[in-house]
């Protein structure tokens, strides 16, 4: 690999070459290219892990606990290996000395409590689902069969359920550490007690994170394939980070990095989910490593329910100091953040990604943050699409809309009041971070327009003054968040404990066909598609001549993976810079072809040629077979064209945008129906609109869910009573509106393609959009929050309780105390 | 998510099927679309130790006409219950409803018997059936019986089908000229089991209802007759606020249960609207 390249630099130097383009003229970036990937994935002709069979391949099932804390008295498997089919099976005990403590990579502070995680529990279990033992056998089914021969003895421990009772540290989760308090992680910007102190209005409010379970259509799965003479391993798992997840299958089970290859085949979504190093992982290797056998497991959806990441939970007390005139002055925030049991990969960064979003586009002169990390018998939460980011957008533009109503202002006119104008980027904001870009007025009126607020406004006022049973609701946000993750030193100040560049390598080969090989890790995004379209673009190459290669150790060995919406902005803009590199190498092949000097040769869509003689030319495939012929190359070149390049972002890209909901609330039933939903987004420069606009389509969907439907409830015994899709309530198309989506276009300074990330931002910026327009609707009630999820039965008795003359405050959130369980669920008895 | 095993055995006439299941024993099921079953044999609620698949019984499928009444196959699916045009023509209140039913897929293979004798207080048509007086045809080693509406559905899941019996047919009258009916499904996601609903079939005559019958889906351990509403309505006018009195008396004598998605009182006042707004459908005010 190479050095890493200055991306300011090179954009300089793009903008002086001119753009380039395809042999046909036609620019690819920016075209709506069907996906490469597509024609596989919908005919079945799919790699999904629990495709793969092996010779000799072995089923391993996972035995789980059914309470949420005990300790274990004893685990015997002896009646489960006599269970037909079966090869062996294995107590935590058992292979306790090659299974490590399963990692977290992101220690927030230096006195954070990180206890042990061992893949298999020994001593204690600390969630419904932690696993327990293990069952290898020829075939699945018989796996399944003989878990059930497996004897466990509990004494069951209280269970830790409410952050706030747990911070008292009454029960404990780990109790060798004395505290269920994970950390506290503290954040200063300005001085907020002084901002504070200026104001005329300070409103506080508490709003609920409820905790959600991602929902990937492809389970979580893992094959190993052992070579046991060479102690070589073949891991094949469905995640989104087969980099890390090798070097942290290394650093766990002392197997030498070198000696592990991992694949990740087709991978069908993650959402954050597979952004992880999980314990069947590890177990799945050792067990392979024991018996010298090929072995698979895979997850059923109720079995990953438990078992596989959470997103969410946080109690958010959020306080806003403002003048009269709705000037903002300050912000604070003091989160408390369910870990769950352990700690996961990078589960306690998650809340402190937020620290930097609460602030959001608004000006302010202080801000105050804190996040106390809490330990409760759950299953552990990591990263799930936004991961901080929508929690901190939730709080800030709910508030912002509650503050705009204490003021009687309109919510609009407030926000406008506060944000960064146009002119004013780069701006560096109250939480340090350097906004390069962004027109939030232009995004703004668009989705305005669009929307026509002020049509609805009026249909608001009319439905309000005849009592129609039918209410109307209106909500806003406008929002941004900061995506790619980089550069490496700003992850290393946050104790992260990886860096956030990108590798790619551009292979030219005889036939003039382009391999891009790229460290990013599709599992659903489409990179296949769109780095084809920035290669093709590059070097001017037929889209249908490039192959992107990715998502294997082996064939891409460098890599940072894909998540937090960075591989377009750090992934991408290194397949451009690496193609960049190719063209010079063959700049000068092309020069000593045509007997010119390399400072006279023009490239432009695909060929090179002379300054003033354009009928002398030489192609960039003419020039690649040339390359590999190598008869007759310049004096000293090394026979390739073919090139790498490693990105490290100078900045994050902050994408914003405009969303507008408006809502139907049923009064007599409660239902919330979404009317019309406008989504403008600013992403910078688009390399593929439809990519793009399923990437909003999703993401809308998904913080949609957060603010109607989805929610994980455990009973007061710590279990997941959500368990399956049955009570777990992910809504599909029918549920949904026909979205407006528009964009904006503010190119992004940060790097020479002008991109931001799109992968997470619909998700963002949605749920605050609903929920303000929930709480819009219930106002003439008396009401001004609803708990998330606003089921119908909660909207219901909002309203019941406002209009009786009730407790003015919000249903739900009143005597809440921490995370949910079925006694604070609000339905349940 | 892998069942537990089990035997199976491939029916191709009722009569075969009975045999089987007596064969079977105690732990026999039958298996008819599966979209009950197959969920309960993946989750390893139910060990049956034999399968009656009855799925080939092609006598089982498709709806005739007998008299004043349609009878509808047990085997016959959601899908063709709802594209059926005597169906459409006698009782397009089980076409509308079917139409509820879960999704597309399920539709596809679930089947109109099978969810009738599956009994899920959740499910939709057994309080249709209910509302429509429908009448159950079971074949057992002893021939066929048949069982009104009012006696089918037992308990929760349970009905009046015996352990080695399996429902044949459902017979429903044909709605006359003046009889109409609806169904109104309350849920939080189109594709999720009721959390409660309401059939209304009402006959009129001008601006009088001569009959209500009104079945509540999910407030009770099995589908309830809203006996005081009926009551209330029978004999007297179709305008909107003698139906709304009515209404208000729909959740009378029941006793929901409290789930995630509703506690009792709620279901109580969701059972009142819904009964509203079904009656109000079904009288096309």
């Amino acid at each position: 690999m190479t050095e890493e390249l200055d991306a300011g630099l090179v954009a300089e130097q793009i903008a002086e070459s001119g753009e380039q383009s395809s042999p046909d003229g036609t620019r690819q970036i920016g075209q709506a290219r069907r996906r490469k990937e597509d024609a596989k994935l919908i005919t079945g002709q799919t790699r999904w892990t629990d495709n793969i069979t092996l010779p000799g391949l072995l089923h391993m099932a996972v035995l789980r606990s059914p309470m949420a804390h005990a300790r274990i008295s004893r685990v015997d498997v002896s009646a489960a290996i006599k269970r037909p089919g079966v090869i062996a099976a294995f107590s935590g005990a058992d292979l306790a000395a090659d299974l490590g403590s399963l990692p977290c990579a992101w220690p927030v502070t230096a006195d954070m409590v990180h206890p042990d995680h061992p893949p298999l529990a020994t001593e204690e279990v600390r969630y419904v689902g932690d696993a327990v033992a293990v069952v290898v056998a020829r075939g699945r089914y018989q796996a399944a069969d003989a878990l059930e021969a497996i004897e466990v003895e509990y004494e069951p421990l209280p269970p830790v359920l409410d952050m706030e009772e747990a911070l008292k540290d009454e029960a404990l989760v780990h109790s060798d550490k004395g505290t269920n308090k994970c950390f506290l992680w503290p954040f200063d910007g300005g001085d907020y007690d002084a901002a504070k102190a200026k104001a005329e209005v300070v409103l506080k409010r508490r709003f609920i994170q409820q905790r959600l379970i991602p929902t990937a259509l492809e389970p979580r799965c893992v094959v190993v394939e052992p070579i046991a003479a060479a102690n070589e391993f073949t891991v094949y798992s469905a995640t989104q980070i087969p980099h890390i997840l090798r070097v942290m299958l290394a650093l766990v089970t002392s197997i030498p990095e070198h000696k592990i290859r991992v694949i990740a085949p087709d991978v069908g979504g993650g959402f954050g989910s597979k952004l992880n190093v999980y314990a069947e992982e590890v177990i799945a290797l050792v067990v392979a490593k024991r018996l010298g056998r090929p072995v698979k497991w895979t997850e059923s959806r109720s079995e990953g329910y438990q078992a596989t990441i959470h997103g969410r939970d946080q109690i958010q007390d959020i306080e806003i100091a403002a003048k009269r005139d709705g000037t903002i002055l300050g912000l604070s925030v003091d989160l408390k953040a369910d870990m769950g049991a352990y700690l996961q990969l990078v589960t306690p960064g998650i809340p402190i990604l937020g620290a930097f979003m609460f602030n959001s586009i608004y000006k302010m002169e202080g801000y105050r943050f804190r996040c106390t990390g809490v330990f409760t018998t759950k299953t552990p939460t990591d990263a799930y699409r936004g991961a901080g980011r929508p929690e901190a957008t939730y709080a800030i533009e709910r508030i912002m809309t509650e503050l705009a109503v204490e003021l009687g202002i309109d919510p609009m006119e407030i926000r406008r009041k506060n944000w960064i104008k146009h002119e004013e980027f780069p701006y560096e904001t109250i939480a340090g971070m350097t906004y390069d870009s962004g027109n939030y007025e232009a995004a703004t009126d668009r989705a305005m327009q669009l929307f026509g607020y002020d049509e609805l406004l009026r249909e608001q006022q009319e439905r309000r003054d005849r009592h129609d049973p039918v209410q109307l609701g209106i909500g806003i946000s406008t929002f941004t968040e900061m995506c790619g993750l980089a550069p490496s030193r700003v992850l290393g100040s946050l104790s992260y404990g990886a860096g956030g560049w990108e590798a790619a390598s551009i292979r030219m080969l005889p036939t003039g066909k382009v391999e891009v090989v790229t460290g990013t890790s599709p599992h659903g995004q489409g990179h296949g598609t769109s780095w084809s379209q920035i290669a093709a673009d590059a070097l001017g190459v037929a889209f249908e001549d490039v192959e992107v290669i990715h998502g294997d150790t082996d064939s891409a060995p460098m890599g940072m993976d894909t998540y937090g919406s960075r591989s377009l902005v750090v992934g991408g803009v290194a397949v451009h810079l690496a193609a960049q590199k190719v063209i010079e190498k063959a700049r000068r092949v092309a020069a000593h072809m045509l007997e010119a000097d390399e400072g006279d040769i023009d490239f432009a869509a695909g060929s090179f040629s002379v300054k003033g003689s354009p009928e002398a030319s030489k192609t960039i495939q003419d020039v690649a077979l040339a390359t590999f012929a190598a008869h007759d190359l310049p004096e000293g070149m090394e026979p390739s064209i073919n090139a790498d390049a490693v990105l490290d972002p100078e900045n994050f890209s902050f994408p914003h945008g405009t969303h507008l909901c408006a809502v139907e609330i049923d009064t007599e039933t409660g239902f919330t129906k979404i009317r019309s939903y406008v989504a403008v987004d600013d992403i910078g420069n688009v390399i593929n609109p439809m990519i793009v606009e399923g990437q909003v389509h999703g993401g809308l969907a998904q913080g949609i869910a957060q603010a109607l439907y989805e929610e994980a409830v455990y009973d007061a015994e710590g279990n997941l009573i959500t368990g399956s899709l049955v009570d777990y309530l992910v809504p599909a198309a029918p549920d949904l509106p026909e979205f407006t989506t528009d964009r904006t276009v503010t190119a992004a300074t940060s790097n020479p393609l002008g991109v931001k990330g799109v992968g997470e931002a619909g998700t963002i910026a949605s749920t605050p959009a609903v929920m303000n327009a929930v709480v819009d609707a219930l106002r003439p009630y008396g009401v001004n929050d609803i708990r998330m999820p606003a089921t119908p039965e909660r909207v219901w008795r909002a309203i019941q309780e406002g209009s009786s003359g009730g407790e003015r405050s919000a249903a739900g959130t009143v005597s809440y105390g921490g995370a949910q369980t079925a006694a604070t669920a609000g339905g349940a008895e | 998510m892998i069942p537990a095993s089990f035997d199976y055995v491939r029916a191709t006439s009722v009569d075969d099927a009975v045999a089987a299941l007596i064969a079977g024993g105690e732990d026999a099921k039958v298996l008819a679309g599966g979209q009950s079953l197959l969920p309960l044999l993946r989750l390893r609620l139910t060990y049956p130790s034999v399968l009656v698949d009855i799925g080939p019984v092609a006598e089982l499928r498709g709806v005739r006409e007998d008299g004043d009444a349609l009878v509808i196959g047990a085997m016959t699916t959601h899908h063709d219950i709802v594209r059926d045009p005597l169906i459409a023509q006698h009782s397009p209140v089980i076409a509308q409803a079917t139409r509820l039913v879960a999704d597309p897929a399920v539709r596809h293979r679930g089947t109109f018997g099978g969810a009738l004798a599956h009994a899920d207080p959740a499910g939709d048509l057994p309080a249709v059936a209910l509302a429509l007086d429908a009448r159950f045809t079971i074949a057992g080693a002893g021939g066929r019986r048949s069982v009104p509406a009012a006696d089918f559905f037992v308990d929760y899941l349970q009905t009046a089908v015996g352990p080695d019996e399996i429902l044949v047919e459902i017979e429903v009258p044909k709605l006359g000229d003046g009889s109409r009916g609806h169904y109104e499904k309350f849920s939080r996601v189109a594709q999720a089991w009721a959390i409660v609903g309401v059939c209304a079939v009402v006959d009129t005559d001008g601006g009088w209802v001569s009959a209500a019958r009104i079945g509540l889906t999910n407030m009770g351990p099995t589908p309830l007759r809203a006996s005081a509403a009926e009551q209330a309505l029978a004999g007297g006018s179709a305008h909107n606020g003698d139906v709304h009195a009515a209404a208000a008396l729909a959740a009378e004598g029941t006793n929901p249960a409290g789930d995630l998605n509703a506690a009792a009182d709620y279901r109580q006042h969701l059972a009142r609207v819904l009964t509203e707004r079904a009656l109000a459908h079904a009288l096309g005010s």
